[in-house]
């Protein structure tokens, strides 16, 4: 970040007012986003150790007997497990297929051809329609009566009998004869997942890709370098730095996806992910106090990840490139 | 460099009796495989972007298609794409209808989520405009920290700041109006806003301003003077940005406002809508046409703007 030129800073006055003019401008954000974003988290933290429901939130929000009942409930309760367990599924496969199918995405329209601006806007369309109507779309596409991805598996594929895509928790497929048991309704919502944030990655690949230097690419190719060649070791390696970032961001946001799958599923067929269970707490229950400590959990459980990350991948990363 | 795979081409090629054959009038036969990888490449990337098209466009193409066909067709016949048999746009009437007259009433819900999402974009426009130019623009104390602040916000999930607003906003009488939601919006949105439009101030000349402040113009007609003007494509792209998050978003509208029917956003009525077993699945259909629409003639409308405006800064890496 380019700091502003030393000249400005002539006379001490001089610097105490653009410092206060400074402040001054920064307050209405620095207001917004503290009543809105970190007191709220702040409090999180104190709702966690209290026993507060919905129904007894005139009397007892101000009873500060902290108490550690909402952890042993939320982390005894039955499904936890299994529910953390369909959430690093669902945020790791997540993650590497929406980066993975965004990396494709932005290499076939690297180079311009005629009309290259609508495929790349349309490309975009996934993830700048309303959650609301896609999760919808997609149901009634596997809609085991009216949609169209069951008619088309009855009439091309014959399958015997529809797929529940979005209600079945085990699936049965038979490959070469073996029977193999898959969790259909996760994958559905991770395939959806792949579709609808591919773009956000298939955008920043392509603005880095567009950005990189000829020079290097092309003196591979006068070295006898064929495309696969270039494109393994000298594009993607340039590339590495957009794809950890978009690794981390995807994967915080993966993790604490929330509308996607409630809308598709409501968390049912082995979906539940933590961020379902937190909202089953608060408006199922209406247990604020387990819904807070689950949250709670949730994030630490973020933090700790995304520290691993930094710490032995990055880590390791740095120490190869020296 | 990836000396073995270019000595395997090598070696491969004088197996083919013909290259051999024609060696002399070749002059760089290694060439060969780059021609192989290009061919192959240059028609496996036609298909992938048929692939992805077909994709990205087929779910949007099967929602108009459903939105104007009978739900009794569609039961009938439910792999038929095209022609689309009976087409009518009953099912719009449907939804638009107001609740009186038997519909579903989405136009106040079109009225209401405009009026969320243009607030919103007012809102955070004038928090995030002010506080982008102290950050691009003065020295002042703490200035590195506020940054790190905002970015660490998107650590943490929506669903956790959910839970004390949701309280917070009970306790004051605010859940169920539209005015604490856009609120809640644009807080939420403002740390992205700051960092996208500090990007664009940096790139604005300095020297300009300062030639304002010689002229005797204070700080706040400098920035609506001078920065403003310039960098207006970064607020518009900012703005369409802003509009689309609170147009489509989910969470937060669910759970302040799901009590207030006449409160109700496009995507809250339409996902309430889904839960009632009467509605066929085609109104369903129509409704997620009509919320989608104006998004994405938004979007192809502005769609060079919005992207630029958004990877900005990308570039670096």
């Amino acid at each position: 970040m380019p700091e502003g030129p030393a000249p400005r800073r002539r006379g001490r006055t001089l610097a105490q007012q653009e410092s206060r003019a400074g402040l001054a401008l920064l307050s209405p954000t620095l207001i917004v986003v503290l009543f809105m974003v970190v007191l709220p988290i702040l409090w999180t933290i104190v709702i966690a150790f209290q026993s507060l429901r919905l129904r007894n939130l005139r009397t007892r929000l101000f009873d500060f007997q902290f108490t550690l009942d909402n952890f042993t409930t939320v982390l005894t309760s039955p499904g936890f497990l299994e529910a953390l367990k369909v959430t690093l599924i669902y945020s790791v496969v997540g993650t590497a297929l929406s980066i993975g199918l965004g990396l494709l995405a932005a290499l076939v329209v690297r180079k311009p051809f005629r009309g290259r601006t609508l495929v790349r806007a349309s490309m975009l369309l996934p993830y700048v329609a309303p959650v609301v109507a896609v999760t919808f779309v997609w149901q009634i596409m596997l809609n085991p009566e009216l949609g169209i991805v069951n008619a088309i598996g009855a009439d091309l594929l014959g399958w015997k009998e529809p797929i529940p895509f979005l209600e079945q928790r085990t699936g049965t497929i038979s490959v070469f004869g073996l029977d193999l048991e898959v969790p259909t309704a996760l994958i559905v919502v991770t395939l959806y997942q792949a579709w609808r944030y591919f773009p956000f990655s298939f955008l920043f690949i392509l603005a880095r890709l567009q950005a990189l230097p000829g020079e290097l690419d092309e003196a591979a190719r006068v070295d006898g370098a064929t495309p696969l060649q270039r494109f393994w070791r000298i594009t993607l390696p340039q590339l590495q730095g957009v794809i950890a970032l978009l690794t981390v961001l995807r994967f915080i946001w993966t993790f604490n996806e929330f509308d996607d799958i409630y809308l598709l599923t409501q968390g049912g067929a082995g979906t539940e992910v933590v961020s379902v269970r937190v909202y089953n707490y608060l408006t199922g229950r209406g247990d604020i106090g387990a819904a807070a400590a689950l949250s709670l959990v949730l994030a630490l459980l973020l933090v700790a990840l995304l520290f691993l990350y930094f710490r032995f991948f990055v880590g390791r990363e740095e120490a190869d490139a020296r | 460099m990836s000396r073995t795979d270019v000595d395997t081409g090598v070696a491969e090629r004088p197996r083919a009796p013909r290259a051999t054959a024609r060696r002399p009038s070749r002059p760089r036969p290694p060439l060969s495989r780059e021609v192989v990888e290009t061919r192959i490449l240059g028609v496996l990337k036609w298909i992938t972007i048929a692939f992805f098209l077909v994709a990205t466009l087929f779910p949007f193409y099967y929602m108009v298609e459903l939105s104007i066909r009978a739900i009794e067709d569609v039961a009938l016949d439910p792999g038929a794409l095209w022609p689309p048999r009976g087409a009518s746009p009953a099912a719009y009437g449907e939804v638009l209808r107001s609740v009186e007259d038997g519909g579903q009433g989405f136009l106040v819900f079109l009225r209401n989520s405009g009026m969320i999402a243009l607030a919103s974009v007012a809102l955070t426009l004038l928090v995030s405009i002010l506080g982008s130019y102290a950050i691009a623009r003065l020295q002042f104390f703490g200035r590195r920290q506020v940054n790190f602040l905002f970015l660490s916000v998107y650590l943490f999930p929506a669903i956790l700041l959910a839970i004390p607003l949701f309280v917070f906003f009970t306790r004051i009488g605010l859940r169920g109006s539209l005015f604490g939601l856009v609120l809640v919006y644009a807080s939420q949105i403002v740390p992205v806003t700051i960092h996208m439009l500090r990007n664009y101030f940096q790139t604005v000349p300095e020297s300009l301003e300062e030639a304002a402040a010689l002229d005797g113009a204070s700080r706040l007609t400098i920035i609506r003077k001078v920065s403003l003007p310039l960098a207006m494509p970064a607020i518009m792209a900012t703005s369409l940005f802003v509009f689309m998050i609170a147009w489509n978003e989910f969470l937060f509208a669910l759970l302040f406002l799901v009590e207030n029917r006449a409160n109700w956003t496009v995507s809250l009525g339409l996902s309430q809508l889904a839960g009632s077993v009467e509605v066929a699945k085609t109104t369903l259909m129509a409704g997620s046409v009509i919320l989608t629409l104006p998004i994405v003639v938004l979007f192809f409308a502005t769609e060079r703007l919005l992207v630029e405006g958004l990877t900005a800064g990308a570039e670096k890496g």
